[in-house]
């Protein structure tokens, strides 16, 4: 391979660092109004009425709307592809402004006036009265016999999806299980562990806020410029919440300040849509504050696992289970999905001798919508199987790393439910090599019978992960590319870039494909519905498999269609192409060509015969050359005998998958009395076959973990469970890692091709988010004997389990 | 009301009329059209709209645009050369790929400008104190440190040369 | 933009002073990165700030003639980390105010703006108390000194008038010559963080390094308001450096002097685990500044 694999530079990192880059908020017209929502101050209820009259005094106020002037249309906000099958489509069940108060922070009105200051102050004198029911913040609460159900016109009670799922015998159970093991190998030879395992709800955190601006074009169109990762979702469900054609409606997603799954979410462009429309289709921006981003957008769900394991005293894994309870908050958002992810990833990621069993629950609770982020469910599924991975270890008194060695799931591994396979396989690799970086064999001996207040603890987690949504869901992507007159080429992804480098992995993807050079392609890095192909969108680390493909098929055809131009161009060289400027440079071609090949004057040259390396038109083999792409492209637009504008567009439906995996090993300090875990050592090993960009993959994995980090020692959003009130709504109390809390990052690859992806990719963008947080986890159970068992362990938690052992 | 400020504004003096509450985010965004100056959080707290004012690196979103008053600001837009090429700042960000959604990339690089202005070495522990009060969500701050360090080493190089 | 009614930048602090009597909805802007904080969350939308950010007498770190130590109420915290007079004579006041959010907070919010917002969790509070700094205020009445000790009243309430401009902070010779000390301040990150806990701990080594002649003890978090633990210096006093049962007597008076509550940031509990650890690990490391050796 040429240029994939290459650690190119960003194609955007020229834009970024000169702050010309444009994002959403840097287009925005002169005068453009200003929209800001209005939330509600109670968790759970009715608005009865609004009082406006104050804040439509504020000067500047143009206009104030409210849940009573909405289009009577539920929506769906999950950035999933639409389904043709009612059964799997996403479940609807908000307006643009509600009126019945799920959560607190709920969009209840908006107001729109001529700056923000003055729509501040009108949006704090709405005054809105409320029929108030009891807030049910927890799952728990919310699952009590007689729980006011939240959406009683879609779930009778607040449960919004239940799914069991097994390995093993259809109907396996766990009791079944352990009566078995029993049986077999007798009671005293088996070790189990029960235990709960508890994950926080945590938020994004992307540095660029949700704003949109939206204006009603000359020809009607409701055009809304919007940071989200998946414009075409976004123009689907702004249709269906306005109750109008999605042929009305144009998204268009410039760069972006990060999503991480939030802007994997409808936000708030139907309610952009709808300001613009009620102010005649003046501009009107809509930008979401901090604030109200970690209250009023999305999240990722607290899960709380409950867990069972059972082994063999010599180390044999025998039967697991998972009851998973997921808070999905207020609204469905991708809810319904996210839960059953993480039950699937649970039961795959281990060879359960017996069976495994998984029950998993989402609930609606009026507290903070959860939704789509990072790993989608994964994290959560790798907290709970990797405690009771390291705490199943810990009993038999088997190094963990042997254990998973043993028992995690083998090359071949085909998940029977879905038939999501390992087409290439690198996990043991990656554990044997982080084993070795890590020195796992000489600290887990080293480190053993400390005593004193700071110890020192090796740890570790392995994951797995899918690659796209196949066939959970439907995959799809449409590139197109356009030749240039001089020989570069406009290549239009549906795929968005959001930071993770998809437009210059896509572009080293175009050159690789059509022949032409890196310099030559010209992404275009703004999706517009309007003009840029489908696809629908960043998530699921699907981009560089699925759309990929699409880069790599289209690059073919669009060669293909090249050289047969070229091929007719060497055909004519002597009538059409005579009097042309290139008219010499390709009659002296034709004459080498067919010098070389032994053709006759009267033979055909074809296509096949014909090659493009690094811009030149070859004859296949490398020899010789003939003339530069650009002598075909200017003759192509411009001829007068043939005009032809070299284009291509390609749809790959992709209906394939494939898992990528890998570990994280991390040697840490614990300060028992001040509950400080120092990182000293950390390194993530990643099998997601071959890199497309080194550099850029690199940088994909040290951001996922730092998040691991965070997701491990420090975030966690606080909800008040009487009111339903976030407490930490801000960047100082939500505590993401600064520079001085990320300790240098250690990455390492495993590069094996899989069969199934464009360039022998696989999954990237999300997994390095995943074992972090349990490694740590891991390491301290290592250094203090302490089980952990509830993430963030903050030096509170902390300090109390070091307590509560006499440790301190 | 608006009100008649002065300043220098990545070397250029200006005149502007502004209304006396804006933020110099909004000043430099809204009326000079300096767009990189972002907006992430507006108390302060994640770094994006740093800019320099008198050298010092400052959140301009809870800066007032009337303390700019007499004072000299520069944005990422002031750094390129006059033949548009990137400043050494800039190519090392470039370079040891520490950009990805880019959104805290500009207030980042302000404070590189204030850092390697003071001609100082530091190690990376140091380096990561002096960006600490930028967060970026994406990077891990790993390729930033690695930047960081090579412009730091590269202008502490070139200082000690000159001098020697 | 900020909702606010007016903004007046004062020439001077008589000029800020009547700008401040003329407007009951006036209030003073130093840093501004607490006061357009609270303006932008509307506690205080539609108020009118007087700046004394261009006064040039509020700025900057002096020495008397007595050798006493005066520093500008405006004077942001890195410039009070930077300044040679601090390095030399105050170095922990320049570490605790180096530890104040983030670098750029660091360069515009001010001494004079951390003590007088009332703040418990101001970082250089619990030093200013543990070097009984006094508070040199200016008012319509005329200027007042008020020692730190006399100065909080409540959370976020002190005894500073409206009206009233803080100008310079007093730090009197006797109260650092020959004192060492450090500040431990607990975030759960290690920077752009609001004080879980700070501990100020200072001692006075006699000439031999033997003995603790004199200690301070200050803290933020620990109650209301910064504060003093003048009952567990008074056990350090005297005592022998490297006294282990002595250091835990002064740890063990100290929380009895302290008074945390639970909130969602942090459990009293763990409020008070902190506040025993820090003060040990603050005693120990201000005794080895001193040149004492603490676990001879």
């Amino acid at each position: 391979m040429g240029v994939v694999g290459k650690e190119m530079q960003r194609v955007d990192a020229w834009g970024k660092v000169t702050g010309e880059a444009k994002y959403s908020a840097d287009l925005e017209p002169r005068d453009i109004y200003h929209g800001k929502v209005v939330h509600s101050t109670i968790a759970n209820g009715l608005v009865k009425s609004f009082d406006l009259e104050e804040a439509l005094k504020v000067p500047g106020v143009i206009k104030i709307v409210t849940c009573f002037d909405v289009p009577d249309c539920q929506f769906p906000t999950a950035g999933h592809p639409w389904s043709v099958e009612e059964k799997h489509q996403d479940i609807c069940d908000r307006k643009i402004l509600n009126q019945r108060v799920r959560i607190y922070g709920d969009d209840i009105a908006a107001v729109i006036a001529t700056d923000e200051v003055a729509a501040a102050r009108a949006a704090r004198l709405v005054k809105a009265e409320y029929e108030e029911y009891e807030p049910i913040v927890t799952v728990e609460a919310a699952m009590r016999e007689g729980a006011t159900p939240l959406h009683p016109d879609i779930r009778k009670d607040n449960v919004i999806v239940h799914s069991h799922m097994t390995m093993g015998p259809s109907d396996f159970t766990f009791e079944e299980g352990l009566r078995q093991a029993k049986e077999q190998y007798g009671e005293e030879n088996l070790v189990l562990v029960e235990a709960d395992y508890d994950t926080p709800r945590i938020s994004h955190c992307h540095l660029e806020l949700p704003v949109s601006w939206a204006y009603v074009d000359v020809n009607g169109k409701v055009t809304i410029t919007s940071s989200t990762q998946i414009p075409h979702i976004v123009r689907r469900c702004t249709a269906q919440a306005l109750g109008i054609d999605i042929g009305k409606i144009r998204i268009i997603k410039p760069y972006i300040g990060g999503g991480f799954g939030n802007k994997q979410d409808v936000l708030y462009e139907p309610l952009n849509a709808f300001l613009t429309m009620a102010v005649g289709g003046h501009p009107v921006r809509l930008e979401i504050s901090r604030e109200e981003t970690i209250c009023s957008t999305r999240t990722r769900h607290a899960i709380l696992g409950r867990c069972k394991g059972a082994a063999t005293k010599d180390g044999k894994l025998l039967a697991r289970k998972l009851d998973a309870y997921a808070n999905n908050g207020g609204y469905a958002s991708h809810g319904h999905a996210i839960c059953a992810n993480c039950g699937n990833v649970f039961k795959d990621l281990y060879q359960d001798e017996l069976g495994c069993e998984v029950d998993c629950s989402t609930v609606y609770t009026s507290s903070p919508t959860a939704g789509a982020m990072r790993a989608y469910g994964i994290p959560q599924a790798d907290w709970f199987a990797e405690c009771l991975t390291d705490d199943l270890a810990e009993k038999i008194g088997m190094d963990p790393c042997d254990f998973r060695l043993k028992n995690c799931m083998g090359e071949g591994f085909v998940d029977p439910a879905n038939g999501i396979a390992f087409h290439s396989y690198g996990l043991k690799q990656c554990i044997e090599r982080g084993r070795e970086r890590i020195c796992w064999d000489e600290k887990r001996k080293a480190y053993a019978n400390q005593t004193g207040p700071v110890r020192r603890g090796v740890g570790m987690a392995i994951f797995c992960y899918k690659t796209g949504v196949y066939p959970i869901s439907l995959e799809t992507a449409s590139v197109r590319m356009v030749l240039n007159q001089d020989g570069s080429l406009q290549l239009c992804m549906g795929a968005t870039e959001i930071g993770q480098g998809a437009d210059t992995v896509f572009s080293q993807m175009a050159a690789e494909a059509t022949g032409l050079t890196f310099d030559r392609v010209y992404v275009v890095s703004t999706q517009d519905t309007d003009t840029t192909p489908f696809d629908t969108g960043a998530y699921a680390s699907r981009q560089t498999y699925v759309s990929g493909m699409a880069c790599k098929k289209c690059g073919q055809v669009l060669r293909e269609r090249i050289l047969e131009y070229a091929a007719y161009m060497l055909n004519y060289a002597e009538t059409d192409l005579a009097k042309t400027i290139h008219g010499g440079t390709v009659r002296q071609a034709a004459g080498r060509m067919r010098e070389a090949l032994g053709l006759s004057a009267e033979d055909q040259i074809t296509a096949e015969m014909l090659d493009i390396v690094e811009n030149q038109v070859v004859v296949t083999g490398g020899a010789p050359k003939l003339f530069d792409v650009a002598v075909v492209a200017e003759t192509s637009v411009y001829s007068l005998d043939r005009s032809q504008h070299i284009t291509a567009e390609v749809t790959n439906h992709c209906k394939d998958n494939t898992f990528a995996s890998g570990c994280c090993f991390v040697d840490v300090e614990v300060d028992m009395p001040l509950g400080l875990v120092h990182v000293k050592k950390i390194i993530n090993v990643h099998d997601s076959g071959i890199l497309i960009n080194p550099k850029l993959a690199e940088g994909q994995v040290e951001g996922g973990m730092s998040m691991g980090l965070g997701y491990g020692l420090s975030e966690e959003m606080l909800v008040d469970e009487k009111t339903g009130r976030v407490l930490n709504d801000n960047l100082l109390d939500y505590k993401i890692p600064t520079a001085m809390d990320v300790p240098d990052l250690d990455v390492e690859f495993i590069q094996l091709e899989d069969p199934t992806g464009p360039y022998g990719n696989k999954s990237l963008g999300e997994p390095p988010a995943i074992p972090v947080a349990p490694a740590i986890r891991n390491a301290i159970l290592h250094a203090t004997g302490v089980h952990m068992n509830v993430t963030p362990m903050t030096a509170q938690r902390l300090t109390a389990a070091f307590k509560a052992q006499s440790l301190i | 009301m608006l009100k008649i400020v002065h300043m220098t504004v990545n070397g250029t003096w200006r005149e502007l009329a502004v209304d006396e509450r804006e933020s110099l985010l909004d000043t430099l965004r809204n009326r000079l059209g300096l767009t990189s100056v972002k907006k992430g959080c507006e108390v302060g707290e994640c770094g994006a709209c740093t800019v320099l004012v008198d050298g010092e690196a400052v959140d301009s979103c809870i800066y007032l645009t009337m303390w700019a008053e007499g004072r000299s600001i520069m944005t990422v837009e002031g750094l390129k050369g006059p033949n548009g090429e990137l400043s050494p700042i800039q190519k090392a960000f470039v370079e040891e790929a520490a950009v990805q959604c880019g959104f805290c990339t500009p207030g980042l690089i302000m404070s590189a400008v204030e850092i390697v202005g003071t001609g100082k070495k530091y190690n990376r522990d140091e380096l990561r104190k002096l960006i600490s009060g930028h967060l970026c969500r994406c990077t891990g701050y790993e390729k930033i440190l690695d930047a960081m360090e090579r412009i730091v080493e590269e202008v502490y190089r070139t200082v000690n040369e000159e001098q020697t | 933009m900020f909702d606010i009614q007016s903004f007046y930048e004062a020439k001077s602090v008589e000029d800020a002073i009547r700008a401040l009597s003329q407007d009951e909805k006036a209030q003073v802007i130093s840093g501004g990165t607490d006061v357009l904080i609270r303006v932008r969350e509307g506690k205080d939308a539609g108020c009118s700030l007087v700046s004394i950010q261009k006064i040039p007498e509020l700025k900057g770190v002096e020495l008397t003639d007595s050798g006493d130590i005066k520093i500008g109420a405006a004077t942001a915290f890195s410039h009070i980390t930077n300044d040679p007079l601090i390095q030399k004579y105050l170095p922990m006041l320049g570490e605790a105010a180096d530890t104040v959010g983030g670098p750029q907070i660091r360069n515009v919010a001010t001494i004079g703006g951390n003590i007088c917002n009332g703040a418990t969790s101001a970082d250089s509070a619990s030093t200013m108390w543990t070097l009984d700094a006094e508070l040199v205020l200016e008012g319509p009445e005329g200027e007042r000194i008020v020692p730190i000790s006399q100065f909080y009243t409540g959370p976020g309430r002190t005894v500073r008038d409206r009206r009233e401009i803080c100008k310079y902070f007093l730090i009197r010779k006797e109260n650092f010559e020959g004192w060492h000390g450090v500040y431990k301040k607990y975030g759960k990150r290690r920077a752009m963080e609001i004080a879980t806990l700070g501990c100020a701990v200072r001692v006075k080594l006699s000439e031999d390094k033997t003995r603790i002649e004199d200690g301070r003890l200050g803290y933020g978090v620990a109650g209301p308001t910064p504060l003093r633990c003048r009952k567990a210096e008074a056990v350090l006093k005297g005592s022998r450096v490297g006294d282990m049962e002595a250091v835990e007597r002064f740890v063990e008076t100290a929380l009895t002097e302290v008074n945390p509550r639970s909130s969602w940031r942090a459990s009293k509990e763990f409020r008070i685990q902190l506040i025993g650890e820090l003060a040990r690990r603050a005693l120990k490391e201000a005794v080895e500044r001193g040149g004492g050796i603490m676990n001879a």
